[in-house]
């Protein structure tokens, strides 16, 4: 292909235009996110898990307390061989007072305000002065190795800004 | 709104800071609203925000209530947006910092494009005959008040009818009864009006009012030093959520004995005692034996509709053992011996009657009004609600309640008082009601009565009695408004006017009109709608159940162009006036003119301000004559705290109020003695025992907690609809099972009034063949099988009626996203 004069100083003058624009521009990070950075957490193997026992573990971080539990029958959210694995925070969403797990009920109580939220239902509070269910912790399941991990989470846990 | 539910913005240091009282019920919990732009935010560290809180480390328990739900993004008028927080206010003594599930979301309900408040009405509404068209203020005003006038000179203002609102919060507040009454009742004056929820213009404490006692007439402080609370048909966890937990639970838990020993010195305190007058065992009666144990908490739960025959009872046993105060009975009251004669009830009978055993009744009565060990009478507060108000019947309920409570002067001494609990706040500033008796306006509306009816802040076709019929009626009758509308085309407002007179007075039809800040169930029966706006949009001003006067300050605009009531009632009023000065007709103008207010704050000064000034016309106000010195100005200082009315004097730039009512031993009677009343056990009425003898299931009903009244936010709300498709059922597991109702199936609830529908919620503390289930809900109307019986006032039973159950079906979602747990705690 011929190229005349007058189209080189064309392509020449946008290269060289393209050029300084390349200068101008500022590194970026290499990942996007518009989601908090969650580090994943391993929460244990679900064969080792009793039914509607629940096992206490930190997530995000240390001062986060949370349970998870295996309802033995699936349930909204649940994962796990049969869907039936649920993680909650069990900080009040009200005003942070720890909640019990009555295992009874299947429910988790909170002593300061009364407020109770239902394990079986994702955290739904029954009765209460929260203004959220309970935050739900994201679990991710690994069928080879059976493992349940936490990666995230699913509201806002009491007394912070932000989870992380 | 943002789908990141993980984190929230924070107020910086430089954000704007007002105050704001909850309106989702009476006990009016003060909030702080935080605002700044959106395109800022504060830190973490306690220098950085706002609040002062420090947010590097995980916050201890009850630092803060702070949800995604108390956030929200706004755009002002101007297209602007800023960040909003809404968080309880720990310095105002009401609620020291508490939320309830319903305050704290009060950000979340703010208008916004694409949130909760996305369904507002925005400008006004015109149905065309079968379709929707958003128009102007002045043509919808045209239309308006051109039918007013026509009806007006045409057939008098009783064609007018009106629903309206007569309280403080939101759709109330003494800006907005001040407009809309100023309205009603002086310019149009017309009789034709009904409350928001019962079917005439009346009070809910005819009798107590009667009888010189003011039913709201102690203070938050009291309960926290009484010895004895008795709760009747009240459930003050979920409906006066922070009045019961910031006063009554540390009473319960012992916390404010110091505080009684300090207030009645040389008195003797044993443990606080709860009675709790309910046929149903209520949330609050399983918190108050977790809190304050077993041993400490009576629960009376009578057959419904039996209090007269229990408070008759104790009235008698006090009698019986010289219980009552007889100087005060001597100097302070009257109708002491003739209520005695008619009230003589045994505690044998009553227990026939109500169903407590006899060692119960007198368990209660020793509690309540058996000397204490140091010889001095108890304080005993007696708190009522629903259950009463709403009951068998309301007047004579009332009456003998009173009548126990004056016998052992149980008011206008600290830790007494006999109170109702209340629903919403209070705000009532009106000119007299023009008329002189009541008129049951629903059955008026049934027979084809009134050619227009305005909606205003209210919703008959949820809350109010034999509502079946009552809605059928107004459909009917504006359907045939509609037709006329839709056949006519090519009409001016003026010749539109002409088309709708002729439907209204020719045909039976009936032009229906709803103000309010949604469309509501309304809109199926609407020709017009006019929209409102609501504390945050408008300053408003309202007292709480203790009489605490605030002033809620506007923060943002209303969306569109909503206004305040006060100055939709001047739009409309200023219109008329034009239009009779148009025709000539200066008298007619006159009765319009006064309205010529630009802001709420001009509405307060015109009505609450000037009730009792030299010169002023009649106004029934329950700031009384010294309202005056309530200026916005001055409430603004005063912030969440407020003043309790009435007030005493302004003093050292501080408003000083009433703490409690009736200390001097003067009562609100003409000679200032308090008098008993009669209140013989007349039975149930006619047409309820009707009910109970051919249906099964006692349909009792009531707010629950999660919802504030018609669910006018809640119905969008993800996180009340999720609980509450539909309103709920509470019903015996045993009952159930015999009709083959599960959780979450749907269940016809019918009877000879009506039909509706509701999720069953299966409940082992609901008796057998009794239910509870939600009241005044979008979807499932309890009204619809309530009988039109009223009491001599023109009050509702709403709480009295008999109804069968059907199982309708099942729906999948409900049973799989629900929970059907029990909703009382420990249980």
């Amino acid at each position: 292909m011929t190229v005349s004069r007058r189209e080189f100083f064309k392509i020449g003058g946008s290269v060289a235009a393209g050029a300084s624009l390349v200068a101008g521009v500022q590194a970026q990070a290499a990942v996007g996110n518009t989601t908090l950075t969650y580090k994943p957490k391993s929460v244990g193997k679900a064969a080792a898990m009793a039914t509607n026992a629940p096992i206490a573990f930190q997530f995000p971080d240390a001062s986060s307390p949370c349970a998870a539990i295996k309802m033995g029958a699936a349930v909204p959210g649940g994962v796990g061989p049969n869907q039936d694995i649920v993680a909650y925070s069990t900080l009040c969403t009200h005003m942070g007072c720890p909640v019990a797990y009555d295992s009874g009920k299947r429910t988790f109580n909170c002593a300061c305000h009364f407020s109770m939220f239902d394990a079986e239902k994702g955290g739904q509070m029954i009765c209460g002065q929260a203004t959220e269910n309970l935050p739900r912790i994201t679990l991710e399941y690994n069928d080879k190795t059976d493992t349940i991990t936490a990666v995230a989470v699913d509201g806002l846990i009491y007394g912070r800004q932000a989870n992380i | 709104m943002t789908s990141k539910n993980d984190r929230i913005a924070l107020p910086p240091v430089s954000a704007k800071k007002t105050n704001l009282v909850c309106h989702f019920c009476i006990v009016g919990c003060g909030y702080h609203v935080y605002k700044w732009p959106e395109n800022q935010e504060g830190g973490r560290a306690p220098d950085q925000n706002a609040l002062g809180l420090d947010f590097r480390k995980q916050l201890p328990p009850l630092a803060v209530t702070m949800t995604p739900a108390m956030t929200n993004v706004i755009t002002d008028h101007a297209g602007k947006r800023h960040n909003i927080m809404i968080l309880p206010d720990k310095n105002c003594s009401v609620n020291q910092g508490l939320s309830s599930t319903r305050g704290g979301q009060l950000a979340k309900v703010m208008y916004t494009s694409d949130g909760v408040g996305k369904a507002r009405l925005k400008h006004p509404r015109l149905n065309t005959g079968d379709q929707w068209l958003d128009t102007t203020w002045d043509d919808a005003l045209a239309l308006y008040a051109g039918l007013t006038k026509k009806i007006l000179d045409s057939d008098g203002p009783g064609e007018l009818a009106f629903d309206c609102f007569d309280h403080g919060g939101a759709g109330g507040g003494f800006e907005n009864t001040w407009g809309s009454g100023k309205l009603m009742f002086t310019a149009l004056k017309t009789p034709m009006v009904r409350i928001h929820n019962r079917p005439a213009y009346n009070s809910e404490c005819h009798a107590t009012r009667d009888m010189g006692v003011g039913e709201l007439n102690n203070s938050y402080e009291d309960a926290e030093v009484a010895d004895v609370i008795m709760a009747i048909g009240t459930n003050a966890y979920e409906t006066q959520t922070n009045y019961f937990l910031a006063h009554w639970v540390p009473n319960m838990q012992g916390a404010t004995l110091d505080k009684k020993k300090k207030w009645f010195a040389g008195e003797s305190f044993d443990k606080t005692k709860i009675i709790i007058v309910d046929p149903r065992r209520s949330p609050t009666v399983a918190i108050c034996e977790q809190v304050a144990g077993k041993e400490n908490i009576l629960h009376l739960d009578i057959e419904p509709g039996t209090d007269i025959a229990l408070f008759n009872a104790f009235f008698s046993y006090v009698v019986e053992n010289g219980w009552h105060d007889k100087d005060f009975i001597a100097k302070n009251t009257k109708g002491f011996d003739a209520a005695v004669q008619a009230n003589k009830l045994s505690l044998e009978e009553a227990s026939k009657i109500t169903g407590i055993s006899v060692a119960r009744l007198k368990q209660a009565a020793d509690w309540a009004y058996k000397p204490k060990a140091s010889g001095h009478r108890p304080h005993t507060m007696h708190a009522y609600e629903k259950g009463i108000i709403w009951g068998n019947d309301n007047y004579l309920i009332q009456s003998a309640l009173v009548d126990v409570v004056l016998a052992t002067r149980n008011v206008g001494r600290r830790g007494t008082g006999v109170v109702r609990m209340g629903g919403h706040q209070e705000g009532y500033t009106r000119p007299p009601y023009p008329g002189d008796s009541k008129i049951y306006v629903d059955q008026e509306i049934i027979n084809g009565k009134a050619m227009m009816y305005t909606a205003w802040g209210a919703n008959p076709f949820q809350t109010t009695l034999n509502a079946e019929e009552h809605r059928r009626a107004i459909l009917r009758r504006s359907n045939i408004v509609k037709e006329a509308m839709g056949a006519a085309r090519g009409k001016s407002a003026a010749e539109m006017v002409e088309v709708i007179y002729d439907a209204v007075k020719n045909k039976g039809g009936l032009f229906v009109t709803n103000i309010n800040l949604y469309p509501t169930m309304l809109a199926d029966a609407a020709h017009l709608m006019l929209p409102a706006a609501h504390p945050g949009e408008t300053n408003l001003t309202s007292m709480n159940g203790e009489r605490r006067l605030r002033l809620s300050q506007k923060f943002m605009d209303p969306p569109g162009s909503a206004k305040a009531d006060c100055l939709i009632a001047a739009d409309i009023a200023n219109t008329m006036k034009k239009m009779y000065e148009a025709a000539g007709n200066s008298d007619m103008a006159k009765r319009f003119a006064g309205f010529d207010w630009k802001t709420e704050e001009d509405a307060f000064n015109d009505g609450f301000r000037t009730a009792g000034q030299k010169d002023a016309p009649p106004i029934d106000s329950q700031g009384g004559g010294s309202g005056n010195l309530a200026t916005y100005e001055r409430l603004a200082a005063a912030g969440n705290n407020g003043v309790q009315l009435p007030i005493k004097e302004y003093k050292n730039g501080k408003l000083i109020g009433t703490e409690m009512h009736y200390m001097d031993g003067k009562f609100d009677t003409g000679d200032g003695k308090a008098e008993f009343k009669p209140a013989p056990w007349p039975g149930l009425p006619k047409p309820v025992q009707a009910q109970k003898e051919k249906y099964k299931f006692w349909i009792n009903n009531g707010r629950v907690n999660e919802v504030w009244q018609t669910a006018y936010h809640d119905q969008y709300n993800d996180f009340v609809r999720g609980r509450f498709p539909m309103a709920f059922i509470e019903l015996n597991p045993d009952d159930a099972q015999s009709l083959s109702i599960a959780g979450g199936d749907v269940v016809e609830v019918y009877n000879d009034y009506g039909s509706t529908y509701a999720m069953a919620y299966p409940t082992p503390e609901i008796k057998k063949n009794q239910t509870f289930m939600q009241f005044g809900y979008i979807n499932g109307i309890a009204g619809d099988v309530t009988t039109p019986w009223t009491d001599r006032n023109v009050v509702p039973y709403y709480k009295g009626t008999w109804a069968n159950l059907r199982r309708v079906g099942s729906m999948e979602v409900y049973k799989r996203t629900v929970s059907f747990k029990n909703r009382r705690y420990g249980a």
